[in-house]
């Protein structure tokens, strides 16, 4: 109510008023070390990668790209980037809905639990699965037993990766999915449509931003997930080998020119990803302002 | 909706699927998060109170405990000061470049750890391009605890950043310009004016760096050197332990980790409680 009374002061833009600026010099200071804390954490070991990827020249950088073992381990990063990331849009969208949709008791806490795993070392978001699924896990005898491998094989490798990146949808979706409130689908219900009509036609194209926005983020993780994958993949060559894995191997046999060459496709991956990132927070902003940290 | 008949655990909606949705929910996270973590508790108690006290207490264990929450508390102070600069630094200045810088600040969500790791222990040994004009000064950052700070300065950069940042945009520009005019210096504004509404922004921010830090792996194995006792961190103990078979005590260490990791973070956040009730919500 007391916006009313100064519409305007607030709203002009202020930047340069002298009452809130500080002096030129100090101004200067600020960006410059802003600048420098930048470039010596972010921008240097960014462009350090495809420094040292280029270091040996274009054919050494093709052929550590393309070497069986690499290719194996860009399809085995592809497939389980291809696997966990729907299992965690259905999740995270049905998370979304139960949530944001309706009011229940322990809403918090299962708020709280969607987003435990952003607090667990990614060691141990591996860990837990080997203590289920390994050679002495609870189930390891059975699965012996029954010829099954779920820890060192593919199983393993998604599972961690699931749990890793559970909450990148369901913790954009839920703040924008509130603010839209329930008007919308309880009108297209009055007026006889279905319930898939309904998610389909009226409450998926309202947050398909913010959705976006949501599985980008759980892409780049997905794909460039090490702690929780190294430890339950077992590190097999050209089977269990993803590619941060494979960029570990590589620079523990001194081959750093090869480790950068592979590092240099998940950097570029980075990018791709910041590049769309920025454009769905200028266009988009909006919708998926109300989450942008995570 | 507190207001609900007691007996009823959810409001009534005309809207469908709450059951499947609920259902879907709760199914995904009790087998992928909630019944993988409580079978760690269960190995970890399993070992027997000998067992998981002499996990517990061996100098190893401590040594890797104590980098891994010393070093990432180191790193989030340097982040949170920094973080706090370069927040206003986007916020309330126009520079050449400064969208650029801004979406730069996240680069740490999406470039993955093993990559930062690699190239910061490139740039940061001795003969690396910033470790090389600390070397005349015998400081070696890689391979030392100095280079698992490094790692997780990195790590945490843009939480602070972005939690703090909102909070300065949304600022209003009267009380400043009011401070101003009643006489109070630019730096006594900053501090008595700006900041205050901040802080609450700035520990949040804090915390979520704080909590990355610790547990984080991928970009310090690169860096750190891990020399048991020395640039040891916490989660490679826990996977030295595995691959040496020794399940329990890689439970005990991961217990031990989320206990410290989550009490820390609930004290936080009940200090912070405490302060909105106080101060009001900001």
């Amino acid at each position: 109510m007391s916006d009313a009374a100064l519409p305007l002061a607030a709203a002009a833009p202020a930047r340069r008023s002298s009452a809130r600026g500080e002096s030129l010099g100090v101004r200067i200071a600020l960006i410059a070390v802003s600048l420098l804390f930048l470039l010596l954490f972010l921008l240097l070991p960014l462009a350090a990668v495809f420094v040292e990827a280029g270091s040996k020249g274009w054919e050494a950088y093709r052929a550590a790209i393309t070497e069986p073992d690499a290719l194996a381990a860009i399809r085995l990063t592809l497939l389980v980037a291809a696997i966990a990331v729907p299992f965690n849009i259905v999740v995270g969208i049905a998370a979304a809905w139960a949530v944001a949709k309706f009011e229940f008791r322990g809403k918090n806490l299962l708020i709280s639990l969607i987003d435990l795993p952003f607090s667990v070392s990614p060691v141990i978001s591996g860990l837990v699965f080997v203590l289920l699924f390994g050679a002495q896990g609870y189930f390891g005898p059975w699965l012996q037993a029954h010829d099954i491998k779920i820890v060192f094989a593919l199983p393993g490798l998604i599972l961690a990766t699931v749990f890793v990146t559970f909450p990148f949808v369901a913790r954009e979706l839920i703040p924008h999915m509130q603010s839209l409130g329930t008007a919308d689908e309880e009108a297209a219900l009055t007026l006889g449509a279905s319930p898939w009509r309904v998610f389909f036609r009226v409450t998926l194209p309202n947050v398909k931003w913010s959705l976006f926005y949501g599985v980008l983020l759980c892409n780049a993780r997905a794909m460039g997930e090490f702690g929780a994958v190294a430890v339950v993949s077992g590190k097999i060559r050209g089977l269990t080998n993803t590619m941060p894995l494979h960029i570990e191997i590589l620079y523990n046999e001194y081959m750093g020119a090869a480790a950068f060459a592979v590092a240099s496709l998940l950097a570029g991956l980075a990018l791709i990803t910041l590049a769309l990132k920025t454009f769905l927070e200028w266009r988009f902003g909006d919708e998926i302002a109300a989450s942008r940290r995570h | 909706m507190a207001a609900a008949t007691p007996l009823r655990w959810r409001e009534p909606s005309i809207l469908p699927g709450f059951g499947m949705a609920l259902g879907i929910t709760l199914t995904a996270l009790s087998l992928i998060v909630l019944i993988p973590l409580a079978a760690l508790f269960i190995k970890a108690a399993s070992a027997g109170p000998a067992d998981i006290w002499a996990v517990a207490t061996s100098p190893r264990t401590l040594a890797a405990l104590k980098l891994s929450f010393l070093g990432a508390l180191f790193a989030a102070l340097v982040n949170a000061v920094f973080g706090l600069i370069l927040a206003w630094v986007l916020v309330r200045y126009e520079f050449p470049g400064r969208r650029l810088i801004d979406a730069a600040v996240d680069l740490p969500f999406a470039l993955p750890t093993a990559v930062a790791g690699i190239s910061l222990a490139a740039i940061y040994a001795p003969n690396g391009i910033v470790g090389s004009l600390f070397a005349p000064f015998d400081i070696q950052i890689a391979y030392t605890p100095l280079g698992v700070m490094v790692a997780l300065i990195f790590i945490g950069l843009p939480f602070v950043v972005r939690t703090v940042q909102p909070v300065l945009e949304e600022l209003q520009s009267d009380v400043e310009e009011a401070a101003a005019l009643l006489g109070a210096s630019r730096a006594r504004t900053i501090f008595k004016v700006v900041l205050p509404p901040v802080l609450p922004a700035l520990l949040t921010g804090f915390v979520l760096a704080f909590a990355r830090a610790v547990g984080e792996y991928g970009s310090v194995i690169f860096i750190a050197g891990n020399v048991p006792m020395v640039s040891e961190i916490a989660p490679l103990l826990i996977v030295i332990r595995l691959e040496q078979f020794d399940y329990a005590g890689a439970a005990v260490v991961a217990t031990m980790m989320l206990i410290i990791a989550f009490a820390l973070i609930l004290s936080v956040n009940l200090i912070q409680a405490h302060a909105r009730r106080r101060f009001g919500d900001v």
